[in-house]
């Protein structure tokens, strides 16, 4: 048998994941003055040769497609060549399982930054209502945290990576620090008009990226790539923004293709080191450290935690309460689009803008009695676009024929179409949950998560909410409504798969009882004082904000409090 | 006006502060060139050699892209933007695109055969454009059931020739985007369309 590598260095602290999460750790925690570990599952980064930004569908043989058409398949058009590297809903060798008569998706990615680098950019913060939803609805559980204690790190997080918005005060929709906004889009001006007939709101979107120069990146140059990555930075990611100035105190290591299988304790429970999997040579190695960050991403978290088993944690690290693995959301997503015939008669001009809507209708109907509990709210997109492959399936499907006269009708349909993404809230329930799979392990022998997942009644009435209120803003609009969802029996008013809008979270979630959660209101487990979760395992409700920018500053806040414990010597 | 490199450059100027993010610019630049350079060499070699279909249904598959979105006075048609070469690429890669797209040209010259006594491709123009007449309409194969099939493969292949047509340069001119470029700002809508 081969001998495990022990690295003799002790450092102060070791973090799991380079996305969000571990970013914001290895930035605070070495500016900070500690020494630190980052392990990451994926490969380095180097924007320069992994972007696809600016490079032509036809420069490529697949188009975009990819091997054998891949992105053509119904719902993987993320999965396009131009999509910034290893961001995919299947890894090769690395499987996961979901329990029968259950589906689930699982978008994951191996590279420094993680999925920082392909989200949508989307930054909004929770409402001072979505901390204490128990207390207004009874369901769920409200948070041991309120916004009153994330806020400012909300400002320091908006401050550092650049956001850009409009201050609005909508409660449901607290302002930050903003950037100006750009200029709405056409399709934009279309929907604004459209909500303003009907008495919604519709106001500049809050979106990762710069639109003035800040801490040496440049502003957005509008070519709406953002998620194939940008080379100049212009757009956050944890790779090129926060990792950079991390490595730049002079503390930090980053060991890349290190796939954590487990975490090890100690007599005294305090964790100590965690054994890992060298990806390039396949060799088991461990690293040690005085206290432990782990920002896998949600499930890839839960999954290091329920398979670090012990004499002292028989049922996983730190879940003597049974709680890691359960109470997992993800966002209630629905799809609509409408034709609008008068933006055919818009000339050419250039849409692109930055990568993602420039507006989006914040959720409004908080003040009344809707026959759902939470809120969501709509994103837009559409217009004139950069063609890409799947762009006219839809329209072939409607016109059929062929010839000069199906070639006219794509010449003029081009960037008629406005579609709409509704994104809310769901309530966890005990059906839906992550655990792992008896009888399956990946590549590097480590078992796999196993998915359980079911949307309760409150979310399928949502998604009808959803539908109802795309009709009657395209119908407003002047356009024609298409359903893009084909609704089913499986998928009642085009309601997505779980796990399929990425925010999939909540399994490992914090709390006031430690019967009822695995950690504090600073991450930290309750039961390991050295082992912290900061990414979106620790939340304990999916409101229907996008969880990014709550991530980052959720784990600011836990790296300053393990800051001042290091400190203070109580870890 | 600026070319993109120019651009970029007076990017890196303008960016204040010690990231090692200043560098990046021109290697993207330098890179981006190359990528296009690299592209275009590799599209002056002689014919394309198809990787999976035979001579014949080649020549099947080009004659039905070039029907679907054919040459007109704004712009050429799907076998000049490179179509059929797409098509066959991804069907090489893909077992169920060669029984969708190999089994359905199968089926059309059945068809024809039966009709006409040749094949597609040796059926004259008006026989052609009958054919196609039948299989480019959902409604043709809710009255003659016997033609779903073909139904099923034209509307298929449809697909894949506009992804190949408007992925191309020649597609991308035609549908007038003239985006993917670096602007200093965001110029807006040129046009607040009423309704």
């Amino acid at each position: 048998m081969a001998q495990v590598v022990r690295s003799p260095k002790v450092y102060d602290v070791c973090i799991i994941g380079s996305g969000a999460a571990g970013g914001v750790a290895a930035k605070v925690l070495t500016e900070g003055g500690l020494s630190v570990v980052l392990l990451e599952a994926g490969p380095a980064l180097n924007p320069e040769e992994d972007f696809k930004e600016h490079v032509w569908p036809y420069e490529l043989p697949h188009r975009g497609a990819g091997m054998g058409g891949k992105a053509l398949k119904p719902g993987n058009s993320l999965e396009d060549e131009f999509l910034a590297p290893t961001g995919a809903w299947t890894i090769e060798g690395e499987p996961y399982t979901t329990a029968p008569g259950n589906r689930f998706r699982w978008f994951r990615s191996r590279i420094v930054g993680g999925r920082t680098n392909h989200f949508g950019r989307i930054a909004l913060r929770y409402a001072p209502v979505d901390f204490r939803a128990k207390s207004r609805d009874g369901l769920g559980d409200d948070w041991p945290i309120s916004y009153d204690d994330i806020a400012p790190y909300y400002d320091k997080v908006e401050s550092y990576i650049g956001v850009f918005g409009t201050r609005e005060n909508i409660p449901s929709a607290p302002d930050g620090v903003f950037q100006p906004p750009p200029k709405p889009r056409c399709n934009e001006i279309i929907a604004q008009k459209a909500c303003q007939k009907l008495g919604i709101p519709c106001i500049p979107s809050r979106l990762a990226i710069l639109t003035r120069p800040l801490n040496g990146r440049p502003a957005c140059h509008y070519c709406g790539q953002c998620g194939r990555g940008c080379k100049l930075a212009a757009n956050f990611s944890s790779s090129q923004v926060l990792i950079p100035p991390a490595m730049d105190t002079g503390r930090l290591t980053l060991i890349t293709n290190a796939m954590a299988r487990e975490i090890m304790v100690g007599k005294d429970g305090r964790a100590e080191a965690v054994s890992y999997v060298d990806k390039t040579n396949r060799s088991e190695r461990r690293v040690h450290a005085k206290a432990f960050v782990v920002g896998a991403s949600s499930c890839e978290s839960a999954r290091l935690l329920l398979n670090s088993k012990s004499s002292l944690f028989p049922d996983g690290l730190a879940n003597s309460s049974g709680v890691v693995g359960r109470y997992l959301t993800d966002s209630v997503g629905v799809d609509g689009m409408g034709y609008f015939p008068q933006m055919e008669k818009i000339p050419p001009h250039n849409h692109d803008g930055v990568g993602g809507m420039h507006v989006y209708v914040p959720w409004w109907k908080y003040d009344r009695k809707n026959d759902f509990p939470r809120g969501y709210h709509i994103e837009m997109w559409g217009g004139r676009h950069m063609p890409s492959v799947g762009m006219f399936h839809h329209l072939c499907e409607q016109v059929e024929g062929y010839g000069a006269s199906l070639k006219q009708t794509c010449r003029t349909r081009y960037g008629a179409v406005i579609g709409f993404s509704g994104r809310g809230e769901m309530i966890p329930n005990s059906a839906s949950y992550c655990e792992i799979d008896p009888d399956v392990v990946d590549e590097w022998g480590i078992p796999v998560l196993r998915f359980h997942f079911q949307w309760g009644d409150t979310e399928i009435k949502m998604a009808k909410d959803m539908q109802e209120t795309f009709r009657a803003i395209i119908e407003a609009g002047g356009g024609s409504y298409l359903a893009r969802t084909k609704p089913d029996d499986d998928h009642p008013y085009g309601i997505s798969d779980g796990g399929f809008i990425i925010h999939e979270l909540g399994t490992a979630r914090m709390g006031s009882d430690p019967k009822m959660s695995v950690l504090n209101g600073y991450c930290q487990a309750h039961e390991v004082k050295n082992l912290f979760v900061t990414d979106a395992a620790s939340f304990v409700s999916n409101p229907d904000k996008n969880p990014t920018l709550t991530i980052l500053a959720l784990s600011w806040r836990a790296s300053e409090y393990l800051l001042e414990q290091a400190k203070k010597n109580n870890l | 006006m600026p070319n993109r490199r120019d651009v970029l450059k007076a990017l890196a100027m303008g960016a204040v502060g010690g990231s090692v993010l200043q560098v990046i610019p021109l290697q993207a630049a330098e890179q981006a060139h190359l990528m296009v350079k690299q592209a275009k060499a590799g599209a002056a070699g002689g014919p394309y050699k198809p990787k999976f279909f035979v001579d014949h249904q080649y020549q099947t598959l080009t004659k039905l892209c070039d029907a679907i979105l054919p040459r007109d006075e704004h712009s050429g048609g799907a076998v000049e933007a490179g179509a059929p070469e797409f098509i066959d690429l991804l069907t090489s890669e893909n077992q169920e695109y060669q029984l969708r797209l190999g089994g359905g040209m199968m089926w059309l010259d059945g068809l024809c055969t039966d009709r006409y006594g040749a094949v597609y491709l040796e059926c004259q123009p008006a026989q052609q454009k009958e054919v196609l007449d039948l299989i480019a309409y959902r409604r043709n194969a809710q009255k003659d059931p016997s033609l779903s099939q073909g139904v099923e493969f034209f509307s298929f292949l449809r697909k894949l020739t506009t992804d190949g047509f408007y992925t191309s340069e020649i597609g991308i001119a035609d549908l007038e985007y003239i985006g993917n470029k670096y602007l200093k700002d965001f110029p807006g809508c040129p046009l607040v369309p009423e309704w």
